[in-house]
């Protein structure tokens, strides 16, 4: 104190607020470029996409005339693929989960399972796309079809599931485990009557984020050779006569919105372009809504749940 | 005295647990499956590749034209795209993902966080072909009048809308490791008349500094891998540049270019796909382990 007056380290602290002061300005200005980037990116594919938006737009198929194309083929291919994808992924995930939580015990190979299971997440989509190819498409002859799409996905969301179940699970406090136990219930029991239904709503909102994720992915299904133009819809699922059920469309080839939506983008004609922003809208309102309501299941239950 | 029978040892119910508990553990075991099929397909793949093409041509050859007559098999430009996109990326997102990451975890009020945080998350969902359309559409124009001789196709305007795309994941990675920081250092560096900018940077940085590091090295790999954004926005033709104002393709753009195109099955443009898509693979492995590393050694035990 002696060699500084008061004066003097009035200045220093004053200095330091004055940075303080910057940086909150600076950290504001950050994160509201990625807001503001969001907000330009969603009204320039309003301004051009939303006049195109139509009933006719939902139930046209593709076409060279831009003005009368529609994304039929896109949206039913869509929602098939995610059948497929959200079958296979999620009795999987939720049985990885339940078995890494509750069964595992501590060794090498439970270790090596949890390692992978990150190393997994941190793996490129397209390479996903690349091993169903050489896989699904020609090792075990499934085609470019559906079923190609909707299992290369159902791999990639895989970690999403699993991770999701886990954390829920292991929320739940052992004591419900013991009082199950102490009433002579097994370890399937337990799980099976207890565990997975205390932990649904934290599996769901994985599901959904993992499904919305599945949905706008582009990469992997223009590796297998999904088609880009496809005028038709793949075989109805539901028939006439005996059996009622068909399963002739898991073979059909197919085309999804982000594909679609690629499609056009790619194309010098201005008209197409406006096509990709209507369909580039209907992918984001998609996608945005079901992550809106996971990230709303996941605050409500948050909320009310207290052990 | 018997004991009553509905109490007994039921095998049954022994052997159903068994059988749950085995299936459980193939389910658990499909991710690993999985891991090995990846390996194993593209490096089957690729050897049938490298049976055509000498490993040297590959890592040296500065042309990459393997659907010319004049077939050359040089991965360099293709790499050279990656970097250069991958650094336009990073340059954006280490910077302002930190900044934000340090503002949310330091600065903001609990309300502001509570909104940022799920709309940060929400970015992070949104398609990527979405942004490639954004890239291609309303980023280069923008970026043509401040530069006019920018072509139509570039790196800079790819990198630039990847970089923004992986800002939340940075962020929130980032933010999380800040987070973990106990508050009594906070409280430590602030007894000692430190302002919030001083603790933030010398106190909670360095000891959240192997989650940081984690977060960048995530974000690295993801612009490495990352394939719409690029391959609609900077253009498929390989070109050897480090220039970010050219056009160029990636790895991944290359692998979209020659599956948009009707290659048969075998024949070597199909192979040059897996070649090159192991390259990316060992790339992002590259990575992946540098930040194990860095997370193992920087550590900080509270």
């Amino acid at each position: 104190m002696k060699d500084k007056d008061l004066g003097e380290i009035r200045a220093i602290i004053a200095r330091h607020k004055l940075w303080d002061l910057i940086f909150m300005i600076v950290g504001i200005f950050a994160l509201m470029i990625a807001v503001l980037t969001f907000m330009a990116l969603f009204a320039h594919m309003l301004i051009d996409g939303l006049p195109r938006l139509s009933w006719d737009f939902f139930t046209s198929f593709p076409s060279r005339r831009p003005g009368s194309a529609g994304i039929l083929s896109a949206w039913v291919g869509t929602t098939l693929v995610m059948l497929v994808t959200a079958a296979a992924a999620v009795p999987m995930g939720i049985g990885a989960g339940v078995y890494l939580e509750e069964y595992a015990s501590k060794n090498i190979i439970t270790e090596i399972i949890e390692i992978n299971v990150t190393n997994l997440a941190g793996v490129p989509s397209i390479i996903y796309g690349l091993l169903a190819l050489s896989l699904f498409v020609h090792q075990f002859g499934f085609g470019q079809s559906i079923l190609s799409a909707g299992l290369a996905l159902a791999l990639l969301i895989l970690p999403v599931v699993i991770v999701a179940t886990r954390e829920a699970i292991r929320a739940i406090p052992v004591v419900i485990r013991e009082g199950a136990y102490a009433l002579g219930a097994t370890k399937w029991q337990t799980v099976s009557d207890h565990l997975l239904p205390y932990s649904a709503a934290g599996i769901l909102t994985g599901v959904i984020i993992g499904l919305a994720r599945a949905i706008g992915e582009t990469a992997p299904i223009i590796t297998i050779g999904a088609l880009t133009f496809i005028a038709f819809l793949p075989p109805s699922p539901v028939k006439a006569e005996f059996p009622f059920i068909s399963f002739e469309w898991l073979m059909a080839p197919f085309t999804v919105m982000p594909i679609q939506m690629f499609n056009w983008v790619s194309r010098p004609e201005e008209a197409f372009q406006i096509n990709a922003a209507a369909a580039g809208l209907v992918l984001v309102v998609m996608t945005l809504a079901m992550n809106a309501i996971a990230i709303y299941l996941r605050y409500r239950m948050r909320k009310n749940l207290k052990w | 005295m018997t004991q009553p029978k509905r109490l007994g040892y039921s095998y049954r119910r022994h052997l159903g647990e068994r059988f749950i508990e085995a299936l459980l553990f193939l389910m658990a075991f499909v991710s690993v499956a999985i891991t090995i099929a990846i390996v194993a397909m593209l490096v089957k793949e690729s050897i049938v590749f490298f049976e055509h093409v000498p490993l040297w041509e590959f890592l040296t050859d500065t042309e990459w034209t393997p659907l010319f007559d004049n077939a050359h098999y040089g991965i360099l430009p293709l790499i050279s795209g990656t970097v250069v996109s991958s650094a336009v990326a990073l340059l954006v997102a280490i910077p302002l993902g930190t900044i934000t990451a340090i503002y949310l975890s330091e600065f903001a009020p609990f309300t502001v966080r509570e909104m940022a945080k799920p709309f940060l998350e929400l970015l992070g969902g949104v398609p990527t072909v979405v942004y490639g359309y954004f890239a291609l559409l309303f980023v280069t124009p923008l970026l043509q009048k401040i530069f006019p001789e920018l072509p139509g196709f570039s790196l800079l305007s790819a990198g630039l809308v990847m970089g923004i795309m992986i800002i939340p994941y940075v962020s929130s990675m980032a933010e999380d490791a800040m987070r973990a920081v106990p508050m009594h250092l906070r409280e430590g560096s602030y007894a000692m008349g430190a302002t919030r900018f001083q603790t933030a940077i010398r106190v909670v940085m360095p000891g959240a500094f192997s989650g940081i590091a984690a977060a960048y090295i995530l974000g690295i790999s993801r612009a490495v891998g990352e394939t719409m954004v690029v391959a609609i926005a900077a253009g498929m033709q390989p070109n050897l540049t480090w220039n970010p104002m050219e056009p160029a393709a990636t790895i991944t753009a290359y692998i979209v270019q020659v599956s948009l195109g009707d290659l048969p099955h075998g024949s070597i443009g199909y192979q040059t796909i897996f070649a090159a898509g192991l390259t990316l693979l060992l790339l992002t492995l590259i990575f992946n382990i540098i930040g194990h590393v860095l997370r193992k050694r920087y550590r900080e035990v509270y």
